[in-house]
């Protein structure tokens, strides 16, 4: 049963309040990262990715890669929450030997990972090379990149870019989360990485510029077909820290520990009182 | 060896479609054949070494075998962390081969030598160093590296290696390939330098000396079994590659010496820490890098004297 926008925007809401408070417990940061990007990643996971959760291998599976890796807390909710996995699993989050932490590790440490990032900059190469892979095996399956627009500033992805037009591979979407900050500015002043979508059209991609928290813009997105064998990027303009009144557009939130105050009134703003109760 | 290369994958290519060629931009008619036989095998990424190796880890995951072709200082120095995380981190099958090993492009300038490459890559786990001598060795480690999916780095030269055994009389992965047995000193050399090796061996021979040769393509796992046997069975050991002096098979063989015991003593040769920057042929560039077969032999000889 595909889940309606409501449900989608629920289910969202309660994966912000599980990353606020993991990151509170667990002391792990990039807060404001998964926060601008849970939207997307509700989306494809509730709506676009042709995955099976209790056959993570299967071959036809579509492939989902955040190659922005240090939202993987955002990433280990969702899989949770999708069947990869119990949530149960993700008590130990941060513990001593936990395979949850900062980054998403290598695929055969835990089912629904497709590729271990972290260091920005690999993500999209890797998901060229798994839709070219898909291509000459005749699988039907595409391949979605996260990127960060910090990440954006790594030349590995330019080149992935270059390659990828040239094979006028389909089966692949890029969509960056412009969320307008990387670790220690704003993205737009650190390097030159304005205009991005007429960059990204430059490097022959087939662009589209979306609100990054709208359903039914991602949704347009998603499902707009061009005429060309060129691959697609949405450039999707989210707030770091979306959802959060006291976290929105403040880059603190890239390596700040909510407190465990602060994971309260973020759980009144989310709806998610009731289960800040029961923890 | 570039030659040998293009016409082994092509073979094995035709008869595996999961083989991917993956190249740099480089060998400029090198693959015709590959392209003429198995076009669809064949994809130029561009002068993007970082972007090509993080292609063949997506690749790998997805169930082909990719081997990727460049020359080794580009497919190493320059993108050792996608070869680090995209393919060693997650035991991504892909073989990753440079050519002009050591010295090969001496003439070009340090840009184009690779004497690292065996120091970068020894520390990063799951990810096996191959450097084969000749032609028949490096068919035999093609062979065996696309059998054994595992990460696997293989170093080969670039032109006019001799063939130094059969591909028959090659020992395998993880192995040493005994040329000649001698008495008191054995020299292992690795890789393309096992030609100036041979030389050194047959001009001792023509003066009396007899010396054991054993002939290394794999850097790691280090060969112990039979390293422990040449410990066990010589006085002495000298170890040669086209490699620094730092971090490569010579300090691997000192360290198992040590562990092992042995109370001989046992010579790295390699090149000294300096870029060869002035113009040389590969035969001038080793003799300048002290690992040619007369550096070889005054060792020997040095060696020889400290017995005596």
């Amino acid at each position: 049963m595909t889940p309606s926008d409501q449900e989608l925007m629920s289910i969202a809401s309660e994966l912000r309040f599980r990353v606020i408070r993991t990151s509170s417990l667990s002391e792990t940061p990039h807060v404001g990262s998964c926060l601008s990007c849970i939207d997307l990643l509700v989306y494809l996971y509730w709506r676009v990715l042709r995955i099976d959760p209790k056959d993570p291998l299967c071959k036809q599976r579509d492939r989902f890669i955040l190659s922005k890796g240090h939202a993987a807390p955002a990433l280990f909710q969702v899989l949770a929450k999708r069947g990869f996995y119990d949530v149960a699993d993700l008590e130990n989050y941060g513990s001593e030997g936990s395979i949850f932490g900062e980054h998403p590790p290598a695929p055969m440490h835990l089912p629904g990972i497709e590729a271990a990032t972290g260091s920005l900059g690999h993500g999209l190469s890797m998901g060229l090379g798994m839709a070219m892979a898909g291509r000459y095996r005749k699988l039907r399956y595409h391949t979605y990149v996260v990127l960060s627009d910090g990440e954006c500033n790594e030349g590995s992805v330019w080149e992935s870019a270059m390659m990828a037009s040239a094979q006028g591979i389909k089966s692949l979407t890029a969509i960056v989360d412009y969320n307008k900050w990387q670790a220690t500015g704003r993205s737009n002043e650190v390097t030159g990485l304005a205009p991005l979508v007429e960059k990204w059209a430059a490097f022959g991609w087939h662009v589209l510029e979306i609100d990054g928290h709208d359903f039914k813009e991602i949704q347009s997105a998603i499902a707009d077909e061009d005429e060309l064998d060129r691959p697609k990027v949405i450039v999707a303009h989210t707030v770091k820290g979306k959802g959060v009144s006291f976290m929105e557009d403040d880059n603190n939130w890239h390596y700040r520990i909510p407190s465990a105050s602060e994971v309260q009134k973020a759980a009144t703003e989310l709806g998610m009182a009731r289960e800040y109760a029961r923890q | 060896m570039r030659n040998a290369f293009a016409q082994e994958v092509t073979e094995l290519a035709e008869n595996d479609p999961r083989i991917i060629l993956l190249s740099g931009d480089i060998g400029n008619r090198l693959f015709d054949g590959l392209r003429a036989r198995c076009p669809s095998q064949f994809v130029n990424c561009g002068v993007a070494e970082a972007n090509m190796i993080g292609v063949a880890g997506g690749m790998a995951l997805s169930g082909l075998r990719p081997i990727t072709y460049t020359i080794a200082p580009f497919t190493t120095t320059r993108c050792l962390e996608q070869i680090r995380v995209d393919i060693a981190y997650h035991r991504a099958p892909v073989i990753i081969v440079g050519t002009g090993a050591g010295l090969s492009y001496a003439s070009l300038g340090p840009t184009h030598h690779s004497l690292e490459d065996f120091a970068i890559l020894r520390a990063i786990p799951n990810l096996r160093i191959l450097a084969p001598w000749d032609p028949p060795s490096l068919c035999y480690v093609l062979r065996q590296a696309l059998l054994d999916v595992a990460p696997t780095y293989i170093r080969i030269g670039k032109k006019g290696e001799r063939s130094l055994c059969t591909i028959d009389k090659v020992e395998g992965i993880g192995r040493l390939t005994r040329i000649s047995t001698g008495m008191g000193i054995a020299i292992v050399a690795v890789g393309t330098i096992a030609d100036e090796a041979v030389l050194a061996t047959q001009k001792l021979k023509d003066a009396g000396m007899s010396v054991t040769l054993a002939l290394a393509h794999t850097v790691k796992p280090f060969p112990e079994r039979d390293f422990s046997e040449l410990l066990n069975t010589h006085d002495h050991i000298i170890t040669v590659e086209e490699h620094s002096v730092a971090a490569g098979f010579g300090e691997s063989s000192v360290n198992f010496a040590n562990r092992s015991g042995f109370r001989g003593r046992l010579f790295s040769m390699g090149a000294p820490d300096l870029f060869f920057d002035k113009l040389a042929s590969q035969s001038g560039a080793r003799a300048r890098a002290g690992i040619s077969a007369s550096a070889i032999i005054e060792m020997v000889k040095a060696l020889t004297h400290h017995i005596s």
